[in-house]
């Protein structure tokens, strides 16, 4: 009975060290500035072994980072050196190519030491508010342009915080008292997660994680091995265009698909923007990864050896594989298309798995709000300046058995923020926030609808904004005959056109209307179930002459 | 009324499976458990208040005082059972509760559902008119669109209207005159509004919370009137009061209106049953524990009171998992549910992990080892094979258990993918759900920034007493209490609840604009709503008054309620607010931020009757051995394997007397576990006190 006893215990442990994990990445939402971490959960945290490997990560979290850190975290210890490692340390950086693929984002990586040995590491990613430069928004043309550049360097040293490097970064972004607040709170969050794995290994009488490294290494393992043996091998190729910044973006991809695992070639893939759209191999291997897993074995826990088997190669160069000094800031919105490419290979051996095309890009939207010079506030209110950033989701693709999910986040993780706390934050009205009707592509099941959102200044005030929109020029396809998505509309309330990426500015007196795209639809049209024909038009999420035209009825 | 000069008091609870009825008569107590009908609720009502009244050798109408809480709001909004109802929301923001917060609750399955909105779109209207966030008028109510709408509904059946316009909670004139038209132009449709039904910030929250109330307003006013005049009809003419969600006790003509605060009162009612527990043995500090047959119920107690919080979710559709469920949004007994109870049936995934739970057998067929037709093993099984139970006494030798049964389902589901015995899987599963919940209890604990090694537990519920010296083992709690009764914790607790009600109300405030005078009449309002709802059951004596502010960072996400002084606010307590916030930051986080402005969102009063006090149960000294009748062998945990365990009927047992761990203590509705490293010891007031060996002196 013993050995087996042994292997329920692991199992408790593993489970246990998720829940670490979990606590570790809790403690980061609740006390973050930054609003994509406490709003969307764009974080991260997870726990390695002594060479770097991910034992156990938080599912709280984006995909984004998503494998990310777990390759960082190797970084760490390479650039640092194994004998540079003390207790008390605290390390950190916003490589974006050694990070998680922007400024923007902090890793901090802290060593766990019990009775004097080092056992493994804690790390975590959070989005900041701010890191200087140009701000949030696509428009450097260099990287450089984008922030400031912390290379990977101890945060701690032996227990002391480097207060020379924290006043540096002080003075180099805005809203710093802010910033420095993230900072902490995300050397916090590792040292919450060492106190329990502390008590978990006094619980369970352990000094090391060696052992059970390996129950979840092995387990994890052959869970994913004996999925992947199921698939048909063979290669597998897709391609889907994007509308990019300035010109079109092509996204390939090549799946080699063998029982030992799936290689990921982006070969072909339209080469680098001069604009921050960018995106870092390790970002692309972080989406991708999250796209095949999905797909391919989704309920298996995310570690070392059950993301081994994924593998991903895109050519140096390419918008997928950007070069240092390229801009990155704004890597998301193809990050955000990588599953959608992926997807598209797998549905050719899983064609009864993968969902169509959705909108996939986050609309995420930057409104920078001024008095107009000499105005004046409504009565009982006051002229100020605010940043304010909102995230709207399109519709997803419409799944194999299943209708796309109607303005919903696919594959960002991100939650949209209360209307009314957004009001509250500064002086805009948003006048509308609904579902688009008619978006949804048509299908055998139908893609999920965009939504509509028109925001206005308040008295006395106008507004910029940094657009990084896309699927406008390009929408979101359907799947084995099912028709796209309608694709995205920015423009005006007086229908004067606006430009999906960059910084414009909207007229004093007009309002800003965004009209998100829909998802691709599945399977034929004609054949959708008629009662479902009616329910949507009975739910107005499309009219009667839409439906007679799409389906024939 | 009365009876030999004392008070008669009846608390009735009705749960998914049973009605439980107890009367209290001074200290005397009187309980029964009845089945509860679904097709006439209110006639177990009456079933088991006739029964227990007999057993008592009272009239009905000597009853002085009826508190009743019910699972039927709950479930109306679980089984989607309501009102044909219509919402009338600004327009623009007609897709709001079903858009959600645009996100999926789980990451990696691509084919999540979405729970339905509870009003679906075609019976969402919307009107033009807009309140900005400042409380300013943005645009005028399109008064003669309302109308239009009020005669259209009315024309086509609508039984129940919820209206919701944004930034109410700030401005609530729009919805107040729509209401007016409404009922002007649909004199017979019921209306709710949500700057009455739940004036807080953020629009998700507070329609669908609105809307839950339109949703089951007809449903629960029905009931509530039915109830009190058969309640009448049979002699009990006294006055009824409901158990709110919040754990205080609410008039009926309240609750009609406003039945979204009877939602989860059961379970309420528990948590203030332990709170009573704690009171009468001096304990400041308890974790309460509630585990049935289907879920368990985690809940911190301080000082003597259950936490709260100011929003909720219910009708959770994916696993229990945050996220897929409905936020209702007012004052709620703070507590973790999660499906992990008696019946909760186990597996292995795909990763050889053992998974038990939420899934559950019920009462049809039940475990395995009810021999009802059940073939899939639940955590009853699996604390039979380990010899917990007694297959030939349980719930009172009532049903026979067969420990075979359990043994090919536990090897069927569990031990053959894993390759084990039927006795390293019945080890798996309850290993597994132990740690399920006290993950559950730790993750609790750290969202409060409490640490659990300096609290006791308080175990009721049918299975509770089983598992929880294991779950003490696991949280590091050196003590645990099992009270006499605890198979009707709640219909008890609710006797034990006071008269009072919170009022909740989202005014923003940056500190660096703090204005005295606005926070001293947003509390008036408030303290005045919440007196004048405690009032209808408490009309004289002193009320305690408890204000809170719901604050953080400018910037965070996540506000912390900090609970200000009782006096009114001083135009320099600007600074005093500051402190009180950064003290408790500092608690929960580390240590407070500088440079930082604080914002508040919200702002809240409770005021509650003084309860009675306790008479407190001194602790008894150790006063030799309870009676050991026999032995068997029963599976320690923490040894690794099957120890000798000492059988002791809990009846035997006198105040002082002591039972050293393993052992089992048995009673008619449960057993209570006593591990190798722990001893009970009963108590004065029949509460079992199980503490580890070397503090038991």
């Amino acid at each position: 009975m013993s050995t087996d006893f042994a292997d329920v215990h692991f199992q408790i442990m593993w489970n246990r060290l998720i829940s670490v994990v979990e606590e570790q990445a809790l403690t980061l939402v609740r006390t973050a500035f930054s609003t994509s971490v406490r709003e969307a959960g764009d974080l991260s945290a997870g726990v390695f072994d002594r060479e770097g490997r991910m034992l156990a990560q938080a599912v709280t979290g984006t995909p984004g980072h998503v494998n990310a850190m777990a390759v960082a975290v190797r970084n760490f210890i390479q650039v640092l050196g194994e004998d540079n490692i003390f207790e008390g340390d605290v390390y950190f950086t916003n490589d974006p190519w050694k990070g998680t693929g922007h400024l923007l984002d902090f890793t901090f990586v802290t060593p766990v030491f019990r009775k004097g040995e080092l056992v493994g590491f804690f790390a975590c990613t959070a989005h900041v508010v701010d890191v200087g430069g140009r701000g949030f928004g696509p428009d450097a043309s260099e990287v450089y342009e984008e922030g400031i550049f912390i290379p990977i360097t101890k945060f701690a040293t032996r227990g002391e915080v480097d207060q020379s490097l924290i006043n540096i970064i002080r003075h180099n972004v805005r809203e710093a008292d802010q910033v420095i607040g993230d900072l902490h709170s995300l050397s916090a969050c590792n040292y919450i997660g060492h106190l329990r794995l502390m008590d978990m290994m006094d619980e369970f009488s352990i000094d090391r994680l060696d052992a059970l490294r390996d129950f979840i290494f092995e387990n994890s393992r052959r869970a994913t091995l004996s999925r992947l043996s199921a698939l048909p091998a063979g290669s597998y190729f897709n391609e889907m265009d994007v509308d990019g910044y300035d010109i079109p973006i092509r996204m390939q991809v090549r799946l080699d698909v063998s029982p030992d695992g799936v290689h990921a070639d982006f070969e072909g893939t339209s080469g680098q923007s001069a604009l921050g759209i960018n995106v870092p191999l390790i970002y692309t291997i972080a989406y991708c990864g999250y796209g095949l897993k999905c797909a391919l074995a989704p309920e298996i826990p995310n570690n070392h050896a059950s993301l081994e088997p994924f593998t991903v190669a895109a050519p140096v160069g390419c918008i997928l594989n950007a070069q240092h000094p390229a801009p990155v800031a704004v890597r998301h919105v193809l990050g955000h298309f990588i599953p959608d490419a992926v997807l598209g290979a797998v549905s050719q051996f899983l064609p009864d798995v993968a969902p169509a095309e959705g909108a996939s890009a986050l609309w995420n939207i930057q409104v920078s709000v001024r008095p107009i010079p000499g105005a004046k506030a409504a009565a009982g209110e006051r002229l100020q300046s605010a940043e304010i950033l909102m995230f709207n989701s399109g519709g997803s693709g419409a799944r194999p058995t299943l209708d796309g999910l109607n303005a919903t986040a696919f594959p960002s993780g991100v939650h949209a923020m209360s209307v009314e706390a957004t009001e509250q934050v500064g002086p805009i009205t948003v006048w509308r926030k609904e579902f688009r009707e008619g978006s949804g592509g048509a299908g055998r099941l139908r893609g999920g609808l965009g939504q509509v959102v028109e925001i206005g200044a308040n008295e006395g005030h106008e507004f910029h904004i940094k657009a990084m929109f896309d699927r406008v020029r390009n929408p979101a396809r359907g799947r084995q005959g099912g028709r796209p998505g309608a694709a995205g509309v920015v423009r005006l309330d007086d229908e004067t056109p606006m430009q999906p990426k960059g910084r414009q500015k909207v007229p004093a007196g007009r309002r800003l209307v965004l009209e998100l795209p829909g998802g691709g639809g599945f399977g034929n049209p004609s054949e959708r179930d008629p009662q479902a024909v009616e329910r949507d038009i009975e739910l107005g999420y499309l009219s009667a002459e839409q439906a007679a035209g799409e389906h024939g009825k | 009324m009365t009876h030999d000069g004392k008070q008669v008091r009846l608390g009735v609870d009705i749960g998914g499976t049973f009605t439980d009825v107890a009367m209290e008569i001074g200290p005397e107590l009187f309980s029964t458990k009845v089945l509860t009908d679904y097709s006439a609720l209110e006639q177990a009502i009456l079933d088991g208040v006739t029964r227990v009244a007999g057993k008592a050798g009272i009239g009905l109408g000597r009853i002085d005082l009826i508190i009743h809480g019910t699972t039927l709001a709950t479930n109306a909004l679980i089984e989607r059972r309501g009102a044909k109802t219509a919402f009338l929301t600004t327009r623009g923001f007609r897709d709001v509760i079903e858009m959600r917060a645009e996100n999926r609750f789980e990451q990696y399955d691509l084919n999540i559902v979405l729970p339905a909105p509870l009003v679906a779109r075609n019976n969402r209207f919307d009107v033009a008119g807009r309140i900005g966030a400042s409380g300013r008028e943005l645009q005028p109510l399109d008064e003669a669109k309302v109308a239009e709408f009020a005669r259209n509904v009315s024309a086509a059946g609508y039984e129940s209207i919820a209206i919701g316009f944004i930034h109410s909670y700030v401005n609530p004139a729009h919805e107040q005159r729509a209401r007016e038209i409404v009922e002007r132009e649909a004199p017979d449709l019921s209306v709710s509004i949500s700057s009455e039904v739940s004036p807080q910030m953020r629009e998700f929250e507070r329609f669908n919370t609105v809307c839950s109330n339109a949703f089951i307003r007809p449903l629960m006013e029905g009931y509530l009137s039915r109830l009190v005049d058969r309640l009448k009809d049979i002699g009990a003419d006294c006055p009824v009061f409901m158990i709110h969600s919040g754990g205080g006790l609410i008039s009926v003509e309240t609750a009609a209106a406003f039945p979204v605060r009877l939602l989860e009162s059961g379970p309420a009612g528990g948590a203030i049953y332990a709170a009573d527990v704690a009171a009468r043995h001096g304990l400041n500090r308890i974790l309460s524990y509630d585990m049935g047959g289907t879920t368990a119920k985690i809940c911190l107690v301080e000082d003597f009171t259950p936490r709260t919080a100011r929003t909720f979710e219910v009708a959770r559709t994916y696993r229990f998992k945050k996220g897929s469920g409905m936020p209702i949004s007012i004052p709620v007994i703070e507590m973790v549910e999660i499906g992990a109870g008696g019946g909760s049936l186990a597996h292995v995934d795909g990763m050889r992990q053992i998974r038990v739970g939420p899934e559950s057998a019920g009462s049809e067929p039940g475990p395995a080892c009810y021999q009802r037709g059940g073939e899939r093993p639940a955590v009853t099984d699996s604390d039979l094979v380990l010899g917990k139970l007694d297959p030939m006494n349980f719930a009172g030798g009532e049903i026979k258990l067969s420990a075979e049964k359990s043994a090919v389902a536990l090897i069927d589901h569990v031990g053959r993918g894993l390759n084990w015995d039927a006795e390293n899987a019945a080890v798996g599963v309850a290993e597994v759900v132990d740690e399920n919940m006290a993950a559950a209890a730790r993750v609790h604990a750290v969202e409060n920034g409490k640490e659990l090694s300096e609290f006791t537990m308080i175990a009721f519920g049918g299975a509770a007493p089983l598992h929880a010296n294991r779950l003490c083992e696991k949280l590091g709690i050196d003590a645990l209490l099992v009270p006499p009764g605890a198979g009707v914790g709640s219909a008890i607790g609710f006797l034990r609840a006071p008269f009072g009600y919170e009022a909740v109300r989202g005014a923003y405030m940056k500190l660096s604009q703090y204005d005295a005078a606005r926070v001293n009449s947003v509390l008036q309002g408030l303290e005045e709503e919440s007196v004048s709802v405690a009032r209808a059951g408490v009309p004289e004596g002193a009320l305690e008054i408890e204000r809170k502010a719901y604050m953080r960072y400018v910037g965070q996400g996540w506000e912390i309620p900090i609970i200000l002084p009782g006096s009114a606010l001083k135009p320099e307590d600007r600074v005093h607010m500051r402190g009180l916030f950064e003290q408790e930051y500092e608690r929960l986080f580390g240590s407070p931020l500088t440079g930082l402005d604080i914002e508040v969102m919200n702002w809240s009063v409770k005021a509650v009757s003084k309860l009675f006090p306790v008479e407190r149960a001194a602790r008894v000294l150790v006063d030799g051995s309870a009676p050991i009748n026999a032995t068997r062998k029963i599976f320690d945990a923490r040894v690794s394997g099957f120890v000798e365990a000492g059988i002791v009927n809990r009846c035997d047992m006198t105040p002082g007397t002591t039972v050293s761990g393993p052992a089992a203590i048995v009673e008619a509705e449960t057993t209570t576990i006593v591990t190798a490293a722990f001893a009970a010891t009963m108590q004065s007031d029949g509460c079992l006190l199980v503490r580890k060996k070397e503090v038991v002196q």
